[in-house]
């Protein structure tokens, strides 16, 4: 068990280098650095001593090590566009995405799991055809639009919920949140369906798939022919070996929900990180860039890792098999 | 009497595909069916967009600010003239949407082309070569793989425009476009030919190819592809509506095609700004569109995947 | 009084398809004592196991009942409702399939899936449900059983596990036990342990037992009568000993002929030319006309009644004809 887990940490660290050495390549050669912080008036002397003092100068390989372990320690350069450091820029804004995106993994998962288990269940059930259309159409829109949609009847036409922005938030110990007041709730409804929905069709469509297959399989029937009782069957037996892959694709969609978090904080003029992100890929403001894309590796990486142990814990046949 | 050799071919060819169960499953599915005519009909409709289009959004010379935001013809103020009416800059929305599919379909076409023989050709490699080269392109798959494609087609789309700096986003836009969506759907088809190379690999004329000195790389190219075209063509199919669906998100994210030649995408994103003040048509016409033309693929590509795939059904 | 438990009368199974309905198990009738272990034996495709899964009441939708009857101790139980049923199967019918790998469920453990399935019958408590199922896997011969009761599925030998289903079969005291193919997917090895603890199991708790098998050995180690059948019908049904002694259908004398334990020292293998039609395509006569050396005319034109032939009873015109002579 611990010997997995060492295992599965050393390979997420060599992701998290890797993906370290794409942000250095973007940071160092997308554009000079130096010409990004400088007035077009800096003398050549001056670029120098900056070019000095950046560590620009030394070799290669030494900047890409001066590079990922001040990133380690949460130094992520200094924004070309705002002159502020990228770091604390990333940090007013991560819990407007964090937040959203928590939202609306739950609201995926609440809603997918019991349509998935509905329609594999009742697959002739008039329901169950309306879920399927909504996947379908779930799936064929895309995010943005299903955003604007919303917008367009909820905020628009019967004017209900707002159509941009966070509402108000408050300050808890450093971190900002709109899950307490009742503007900030309101704020959230549409971007988290929207973010969500997607995610939500995924969901269902895995499990019911996943479902149907397990539900075919040998041991269902055998507990059938033992006279379990359908709820048993259903919910016990299969549920649980339908959760193996449900957990897994579930912990990998987090990650993409906090990456389409772009698209929806667009829609909604959402204050998080995708949306500054987005504004750093117009205005190539590449420490920004480089810094996000290191903070969604991390955060895929550590989504993964805990998903590993999740399955060590759900499922008995790993730890035989590891030990 | 002699029946012709290759009347007869031809003859046994449509029997085979009348009786063979894909077309029993197309022929059962109305869905399906309704399916593949949308997407015939948006094809063709995108394909002669210039001969069926009552306007040309392009010749800047017929627009006239005069007729902009006009609203869809059945409507008081309507003009029927503009069918669909006509968005900010007078040009007519229906002639527009007919032009932007065309643009959204051959931005996917291609990049899906692009994805796909780049992904093929690093399977075989993979599966061909073994070793360290395998494990390296299949890391870097697996890596690419936990990302979104969309986050990757932005970041390259980001990054190339940076690079070309100066370079003109108009002729550029689209290059780039295919580039950054081709090189974030190649995995699934190295993956799925990878291991079809893997099982070919070690057979017999593979070996005797060599022995006769034909390069085992051709030989298995000739193999592998024809195990592969079903599943190929299955992830092929779905990939075109995602990639429709990211051309026209990094278009409304406003790294995609620019507003003078706009893909559907890039319609929505322009019209998105008057929603507010109730000029829907200019949002709603491509959006439906583009929600009409994704859906179709989508049902083509399940139906494709569920006939393929047996076990699935 | 004859003490009957489960009768199948004309039983009829069809499966909807694309090219047409497919009758798998086509006017297949018989009786099973209590007491009673019956062999059913037939190529694959025969209809064997549908015919288990008939009785148990687990056809899988689309397929369906289409007509016939099936009576367990008295009850009619074909015509159930599921609830009804459900609670008929592991009480009264227990089931054992082919494959003990992929027949327990493995995220849990043998513990959990025992008392639960004990739990769902009888109303005891959770411990004495543990201390049955304990005594139950010493029972089929799991050493250290109260140590082993909490390891999961893979934690098992192939044979081990088959016991352990075996085990889950009888937890509720059934009356019927179907044995469908209960050592094909074993060790040579290990397949007459398995045949002799289900034996002794079901002798020991009262039960009958289907045994669905394509292995005459099985069958004659252990059945009392057996039934054979031939394209989703019955061609031969008697006493084991008559039966593979004195076969009466040429399938029946084809399949003996063919198995080396059976046929005596000195004599030829033989072989059946051809293979069983497929469901789809039937003969209109005798399905086996087309493969039978000894076909008449009769025999590809009408499908022949099942005649009693001293202590069997045989479906071939061959023995109507002579029974007409005689």
């Amino acid at each position: 068990m611990l010997a997995f887990i060492i295992k599965r940490f050393v390979q997420s660290l060599v992701v998290m280098l890797v993906v370290g050495l794409i942000a250095f390549v973007m940071f160092r050669f997308v554009g000079d650095p130096v010409d990004q912080m400088v007035g077009l008036e800096t003398s050549i002397e001056d670029r120098e001593r900056l070019r000095e003092a950046l560590g620009l100068n030394a070799p290669l390989p030494m900047q890409y090590w001066n590079f990922i372990s001040s990133a380690a320690q949460g130094d992520f350069g200094t924004s070309y566009q705002f002159k502020r450091p990228v770091a604390v820029m990333l940090g007013d804004r991560l819990s407007a995405t964090l937040e959203l995106a928590l939202v609306s993994a739950i609201f995926a998962l609440c809603a997918g799991i019991p349509m998935g288990v509905f329609t594999a269940l009742y697959k002739d059930s008039v329901l169950t055809k309306l879920f399927q259309a909504v996947s379908l159409v779930g799936i064929s829109l895309p995010t943005f639009l299903i955003g604007i949609l919303l917008i367009y009847v909820f905020s628009v036409q019967l004017q209900w919920l707002p159509s941009f922005g966070r509402g108000e938030v408050v300050d808890i110990a450093g971190w900002s949140t709109g899950l307490l007041t009742s503007s900030g709730l309101k704020a959230l409804i549409l971007p988290a369906i929207t973010l969500g929905l997607f995610q939500m069709t995924l969901i269902m469509r895995l499990v019911r798939s996943e479902m149907m297959e397990i539900l075919r399989s040998d041991f269902i029937k055998f507990a059938r022919a033992r006279g379990l009782t359908p709820r048993a069957v259903h919910f016990g037996h299969a549920l649980k070996n339908t959760m193996i892959p449900v957990i897994t694709i579930t912990g990998l969609q987090l990650g993409s929900i906090i990456a389409f978090a772009i698209i929806t904080e667009t829609v909604f003029q959402w204050p998080g990180i995708g949306l500054m992100f987005l504004q750093a890929v117009q205005d190539v403001d590449v420490p920004i860039m480089a810094a996000y894309l290191l903070m969604i590796a991390f955060l895929f990486v550590f989504i993964n890792l805990i998903v590993d142990i999740l399955y060590v814990v759900v499922d008995p046949r790993i730890h035989i098999e590891k030990a | 009497m002699p029946m012709n050799k290759e009347t007869g071919k031809k003859m046994s060819l449509i029997v085979r595909i009348l009786d063979s169960d894909i077309w029993y499953s197309f022929t059962r599915s109305k869905v399906t069916m309704i399916a593949a005519l949308i997407t015939f009909l948006i094809f063709a409709s995108a394909l002669f967009a210039p001969i069926i289009s009552p306007h040309n959004p392009f010749d800047l010379a017929s627009l006239s600010l005069m007729d902009s935001l006009l609203p869809p013809a059945w409507s008081a103020e309507g003009d029927p003239n503009y069918l669909l009416g006509t968005d900010d800059q007078g040009r007519d929305v229906l002639s527009t949407i007919l032009y932007g599919s065309r643009i959204s379909l051959t931005v996917g076409l291609v990049s899906v082309a692009f994805a796909a023989v780049l992904g093929i050709t690093l399977g075989l490699i993979a599966g061909y070569m073994g070793g360290r080269v395998d494990a390296i392109i299949m890391r870097i798959a697996d890596v690419q793989l936990s990302f979104p494609a969309i986050l990757i087609a932005l970041l390259i789309a980001g990054t190339v425009n940076a690079l070309a700096g100066g370079m003109d986003r108009e002729r550029s836009a689209f290059t780039v476009l295919v580039i950054s969506i081709g090189l974030s759907f190649w995995v699934q088809y190295a993956r799925t030919v990878r291991s079809s190379t893997l099982v070919e690999r070690n057979k017999e004329y593979v070996q005797a190819a060599r022995l006769i000195g034909l390069h085992p790389f051709l030989i298995m190219l000739r193999h592998v592809l024809p195990n592969v075209m079903g599943p190929v063509l299955v992830i092929a199919t779905i990939n075109l509506a995602l990639a429709v669906i990211t051309e026209a998100t990094l278009s409304f994210l406003g790294v995609g095609i620019p507003g003078t030649q706009p893909s559907l995408g890039t319609m929505i994103r322009t019209g998105n700004d008057f929603l507010f003040s109730g000029e829907w048509w200019i949002t709603l016409f491509p959006g439906a569109m583009l929600a009409i033309l994704v859906l179709a693929v989508n049902l083509l590509g399940d139906w494709l995947r569920d006939a393929l795939n047996p076990k699935l059904r | 009084m004859s003490d009957t438990l489960l009768s199948v009368k004309n039983l009829v199974v069809e499966f909807p398809t694309r090219r047409g309905i497919l009758t798998a198990v086509d006017n297949v009738s018989f009786d099973l004592e209590r007491g009673e272990v019956l062999g059913l034996v037939g190529e694959s495709g025969a209809g064997k196991s549908i015919t288990g899964s008939a009785v148990i009441g687990l056809i899988e939708p689309p397929g369906r009942i289409a007509a016939g009857t099936v009576h367990l101790a008295g009850q009619r139980i074909d015509n159930l409702p599921s609830e009804k049923m459900r609670r008929i199967r592991g009480d009264k019918i227990g089931m054992v399939f082919q494959d003990p790998l992929s027949s327990l469920n493995p995220l849990y453990s043998v513990a959990e899936q025992l008392v639960e399935t004990i739990l769902t019958h009888k109303g005891i408590s959770k411990k004495q449900a543990r201390d049955r199922a304990i005594e139950l896997l010493d029972e089929v011969g799991i050493p250290a059983a109260d140590l082993r009761i909490d390891d999961y599925p893979h934690q098992f030998s192939g044979g081990m596990r088959q016991r352990v289903v075996i085990a889950l079969a009888l937890c509720a005291d059934p009356e019927l036990i179907i044995a469908d193919e209960p050592t094909t997917a074993l060790d040579v090895s290990v397949q007459s342990q398995i045949v002799s603890v289900l034996k002794k199991m079901c002798s020991e708790h009262g039960a009958s037992v289907i045994l669905i098998t394509h292995d005459i050995g099985v069958i004659a180690e252990v059945a009392d009568r057996v039934a054979v059948l031939y394209s989703g019908r019955m061609a031969e049904i008697g006493p084991v000993r008559d039966v593979i002694k004195h076969p009466q259908h040429p399938y029946t004398k084809g399949l003996m002929g063919s198995i080396p334990t059976i046929t005596q020292e000195g004599d030829r293998l033989t072989q059946i030319p051809g293979s069983m039609p497929r469901l789809t395509d039937r003969p209109p006569g005798c399905a086996f006309a087309p493969r039978c050396e000894m076909a008449m005319s009769a025999c590809h034109h009408s499908h022949p009644s099942e005649e009693n032939v001293g202590t069997a009873r045989v479906a071939c015109h061959l023995i109507t004809k002579m029974g007409a002579v005689a």
